[in-house]
């Protein structure tokens, strides 16, 4: 079976920002991702969500480049003021067309 | 006075928020599910917002512009009240203060429930078109607060290429397409159109169980505030006096304005209640989003564990006090 090397952006953060965080990961070049619900604590100890409160934690498998600028953009305009970690990881999906814009084929 | 207090604090509201608080303090791991908070959150709101809208159809408007003006007085007054106190008697810094203030310039459904709740039990109804008044305050507090965090925000980075014009606007839309406001404003529009026999036709389900669905509501009200009990250490003894100081004179200041504007005892009471209460469903995560650096746990502890509990054990009372001492 042959497989291509993409990455896999994961952030979690404050559900307040899920649909701030979605918007902009479209205009950086993710094609899709996957939201879910779940608890935990950080290193600040406070879930400053609205009530009652959880967190999500967005998933993405976009190219190399993609991932670079999202965390890049995360590091900018996140992570001194919230309560948020992203990071990436190898992931190997068959279907490599699926995870990159058209726009950015025809380039 | 003494007996008005120990009176209400024998209703069932104080009641139920008092058991969830002592659910807290004894540890135990019990809440309500989150999705029948939710539920029961649409519930009362939508059950207000027809009862209100039924009985607006009885208003006339030349009754109601005199204290929808005041109500909308008090939604700019109260957030630069609560925001000079915070920067300049607290000297917390312009971020945690715009948040707080934004909590505080709105109001708080239930506690405007509650003290319906109480003018009706003493033999002081309310207007019926108090729930109109309550849609006006919940949103031009927030953004005036907002506002003055914004502007005080882009001085503080310079012209940085931020971009808090274009998320002010989007919380704008947020408060403005929120549950509360949905449920509220269309349940009087719903309330209105179908009038008094439509709201007779449904009482049985939104009248009904109202008071009981309301205990329910404020058993898990109790067990939030009793959980965030322990954050009170953490915002110092400024905030726990401002959290009942600041009340009090919104409290005051907004049975005065009810008076000037021809309210009844009870409506005075009702709206210096919604001028004293502060929001914690809408402006937390508005407040959240424009204002990434206040710390959160100012305000939710202030306006939840502080000024909740005031306003519910002791603030009505007082305000109904002051409205029978003007009358």
């Amino acid at each position: 079976m042959h497989t291509h090397p993409f990455k896999l952006v994961t952030i979690i953060a404050e559900p307040v920002l899920e649909s701030r965080l979605t918007s902009e990961l479209r205009q950086l070049g993710a094609t899709g991702w996957t939201v879910v619900e779940g608890r935990g604590e950080g290193s600040r100890g406070i879930h400053a969500a609205d009530i009652p409160g959880v967190n999500i934690r967005i998933d993405s498998i976009v190219t190399p480049d993609v991932a670079e600028r999202v965390v890049q953009h995360m590091a900018t305009h996140y992570f001194a003021e919230y309560e948020v970690i992203a990071y990436v990881s190898d992931v190997a999906v068959i279907r490599s067309n699926k995870y990159v814009t058209q726009s950015r084929e025809t380039r | 006075m003494l007996d008005t207090l120990q009176a209400n604090l024998l209703s069932p509201i104080p009641l139920a928020f008092a058991l969830g608080v002592i659910t807290r303090l004894m540890k135990s791991e019990f809440s309500l599910p989150k999705d029948l908070y939710a539920s029961l959150s649409i519930y009362l709101l939508f059950a207000l917002g027809l009862k209100g809208g039924a009985e607006l159809a009885h208003a006339t408007f030349a009754s109601i512009a005199k204290p929808a003006a005041v109500t909308l007085l008090l939604g700019c007054v109260t957030p630069l009240i609560a925001f000079g106190t915070l920067r300049w008697i607290g000297r917390f810094s312009s971020a945690d203060s715009a948040g707080i203030a934004a909590h505080y310039g709105s109001v708080s459904a239930v506690t405007f429930i509650a003290a319906q709740q109480f003018v009706q039990r003493v033999g002081a109804p309310m207007e019926g078109f108090m729930p109109t008044l309550l849609t006006l305050l919940e949103s031009p507090g927030i953004h005036i607060a907002l506002a003055i965090g914004a502007v005080q925000r882009t001085r503080a980075l310079g012209a940085s290429g931020d971009s808090s014009g274009k998320s002010i606007g989007h919380v704008l839309h947020e408060v403005l397409t929120g549950r509360t406001m949905v449920l509220l404003v269309g349940g009087l529009l719903v309330g209105f159109l179908m009038g008094g026999s439509g709201w007779k036709a449904v009482t049985p389900f939104f009248d009904s169980g109202f008071k009981g669905a309301l205990m329910l509501f404020l058993l898990e009200m109790g067990i939030v505030a009793g959980s965030r009990l322990g954050d009170l250490k953490k915002v110092g003894p400024f905030l726990l006096v401002f959290g009942i100081v600041v009340p009090l004179l919104h409290g005051a200041l907004g049975v005065a304005l009810g008076g000037w504007a021809g309210l009844s005892v009870g409506g005075c009471t009702v709206l210096g209640t919604m001028a004293a209460s502060a929001s914690y469903i809408a402006a937390p995560p508005a407040v959240r989003l424009t204002l990434p650096e206040a710390n959160p746990t100012y305000s939710l502890t202030s306006a939840l564990a502080i000024t909740f509990p005031f306003n519910i054990l002791a603030g009505i009372p007082i305000y109904y006090r002051i409205a029978q001492a003007l009358a």
